[in-house]
């Protein structure tokens, strides 16, 4: 009987090669490739050998794989007179970094907490002036800052870094901090208050246990943001506190000799491992925390 | 002089130019049940929040058990709080949830485990005191909430909506076992709703506010018999009560429906005299049948809609120049086109002025 016939049942399933998806594939390939093709360049270029590297073949793979140029990059590349590669450096960047990151999330937490729960008066006057402050080009308060920093007796050490670092942080931290802690139930801070919980209470005990979708976004922002930064580092500090960036120009721009383009590359990419590492580590956590803080304003 | 366990002197509450809450006075006896009821934006959640010290008020006086708290911390007032959304700590256990207000008191651990085992007993919850919230279902929340404001023996309850996220045959429960809760700790309770039967069913005595204002502050029964006005009495009672325009005149009501007279009517002090008013009928207060016997006036009308409920059928009719609703017995049998006779008696109905709106 035809009707006991047994075999799947809805609309006969669909080509994987049909045109739509050729179309959408195809582009998302050739764009990948695109973005790919310099990373691509780099890492085979830092595993050649200069005499390889001089023959010109940018896409060839490495005929003589070798991963001198790593280490030549760490420890002992030149950047002006010494030639201690990008270890020192890679050390300034972890004790800029660390201190500025945490201090710059502590504030900042705080001051988000007590703009969203506990409006006091001209909370909303202090927060324009906050936001304000990330729309002022950086390079217009570098002087002052210079005489700031020399005044407090800082400039030059890696603790004025510090605190440059935190100060500009604030405005955007707090924005998302005030946004997420805006997002979460009212109702939860009144509780918290009948039970008798304070301002520091409610903040360690109620707000920041629910706060790791966030805190994790104000984390890869600022690691990023601190470990990329260039201008502040080159200007408020001494050549012996350089951190990483600014010793990678000092290798890749360095004027003297044959320009080393394998130690270059390696360089390079040591010092985007850091923020890459963190990325990828909580990349979903990121996501998630940049969705919680955007459903309520 | 017997001492209030809750008094609201004067107060009000303006959100920058907004008035919310103007000149209200509430006195809330020791023990009692008292439901704010009135539609959203009345301000009966505020004024919850006002008792509550979450709000600043912008004038006025809190007293509770005699003490002006006006300017005190909520968790220094005697005040425990059962929020609409549960506002459980997400990240603490139940029993993280119950005892945080001790421990934030500072309360010794052994007289903090005595607590919350009991308040876990009284709410049957005991099995649940080492789970998260999040693993809770909505009734089971709700209890824990309750809970919290248990351990901390406060002397009032404050409840804002509690009931209002939970599907109807649990709030029905749940309902019930507040009422049994409060006849268990004897604890005063001032609970918001915008829930007539929930006002109904809990309440020693409902405060229905409009605008900032209480309207009318009475039992249940006061409330639903005697209206002070004609907004209390269409927002209490379902379906709603009919309103017809007319004229009071010579001890009789005339309208287009005819002419009642009005022996029975208990007039308000000083309002008996001649005027314009409108005539309010519950639609289950309209004789119909052998009842008819007692009507000082009736009429004939046609059904236009019938709607069976099961306990009861809701007729629609036409009857003095509108759209008239009469509830009629479940089993009474009548189907659309008939007519049927109805009749009113005065004892049984509502007079307001027609300008002023307040109750004859």
């Amino acid at each position: 009987m035809q009707n006991d016939m047994i075999g799947p049942r809805g609309p006969k399933p669909r080509s994987i090669f049909r045109l739509s998806n050729l179309v959408v594939y195809g582009t998302i390939t050739i764009l990948a490739l695109y973005y790919l093709a310099p990373l691509y360049v780099m890492v085979v270029t830092s595993l050649k050998s200069m005499s390889e590297v001089r023959l010109g073949n940018v896409f060839a793979l490495p005929v003589n794989l070798t991963f001198d140029p790593w280490f030549k990059a760490w420890s002992s590349a030149c950047t002006g007179l010494k030639c201690e590669g990008l270890m020192g450096g890679f050390l300034n960047s972890v004790i800029i970094t660390v201190p500025s990151v945490i201090v710059s999330i502590a504030i900042a937490s705080v001051n988000g907490y007590a703009l969203a729960n506990w409006p006091y008066r001209g909370a909303n006057i202090f927060f324009t002036i906050l936001i304000f402050g990330a729309f002022v080009p950086y390079q217009l308060m570098l002087y002052p800052i210079v005489i700031i920093l020399r005044e407090l007796g800082v400039f030059g050490d890696l603790a004025g870094l510090v605190i440059v670092h935190s100060i500009f942080g604030m405005p955007i931290l707090t924005l998302i901090f005030r946004n997420y802690f805006s997002s979460l139930p009212a109702e939860l801070f009144k509780a918290a208050r009948i039970d008798g919980a304070g301002f520091w209470g409610i903040f360690f005990k109620v707000m920041l246990p629910m706060s790791l979708p966030i805190l994790v976004v104000a984390i890869i922002l600022q690691v990023t943001g601190i470990w990329n930064d260039f201008l502040f580092g080159i200007v408020y500090t001494r050549p012996e506190s350089y951190p990483m960036t600014v010793q990678l120009n000092n290798i890749v721009n360095s004027t003297y000799g044959e320009k080393e383009y394998n130690v270059n590359m390696a360089a390079t990419i040591i010092t985007g491992l850091v923020p890459l590492t963190i990325y990828f580590i909580s990349g979903k956590l990121f996501v998630r925390g940049i969705a919680a803080g955007a459903v309520k304003g | 002089m017997l001492m209030e366990s809750v008094s609201i002197k004067n107060l009000d509450l303006n959100f920058g130019s907004v008035e919310v809450l103007k000149n209200l006075n509430l006195d809330v006896h020791q023990g009692e049940f008292i439901v704010l009821l009135g539609s959203s934006g009345c301000g009966k959640s505020t004024l919850l929040n006002c008792i509550a010290g979450l709000l600043d008020v912008s004038d006025g006086q809190i007293f509770i058990n005699g003490n002006n708290v006006t300017w005190q911390e909520p968790s220094e007032r005697g005040i425990g709080m059962v929020f609409q959304s549960y506002a459980l700590y997400p990240q603490m256990t139940v029993e993280g949830n119950l005892s945080f207000g001790l421990r934030n008191a500072g309360v010794a651990k052994a007289e903090i485990q005595k607590k919350v085992a009991r308040a876990a007993e009284i709410l049957q919850i005991e099995a649940l005191l080492k789970r998260k919230p999040s693993e809770l279902s909505g009734g089971q929340r709700q209890r824990v909430a309750i809970g919290r404001a248990l351990v901390r023996d406060v002397d009032v309850f404050l409840f804002d909506e509690p009931l209002s996220n939970l599907d109807a045959k649990l709030r029905t429960d749940l309902r019930v076992e507040i009422k049994r809760l409060h006849q268990q700790l004897k604890n005063t309770m001032i609970y918001v709703t915008h829930d007539q039967i929930e006002a109904m069913t809990l309440a020693d005595r409902i405060a229905i506010m409009r605008e900032g204002k209480i309207m009318q502050l009475a039992s249940p029964a006061e409330i639903y018999g005697r209206p002070v006005n004609k907004y209390v009495a269409d927002f209490i009672g379902s379906p709603a009560m009919n309103f017809l325009e007319g004229r009071v005149e010579k001890g009789a009501f005339h309208f287009a429906g005819g002419v009642l007279p009005l022996d029975q009517y208990n007039f308000s002090e000083g309002m008996d005299g001649d005027r314009d008013a409108w005539i309010g009928i519950r639609p289950e207060h309209v004789l119909v049948a052998e009842t008819l016997a007692k009507a000082d006036l009736t009429v004939s009308v046609r059904a236009d809609i019938v709607e069976p409920m099961g306990a009861d059928t809701l007729l629609w009719c036409e009857f003095g120049g509108q759209s008239f609703r009469i509830r009629l017995d479940g089993q009474f049998e009548i189907k659309e086109g008939d007519m049927i006779d109805i009749g009113f008696t005065s004892n049984a109905i509502s007079l307001f002025d027609k300008s002023s709106e307040m109750r004859l």
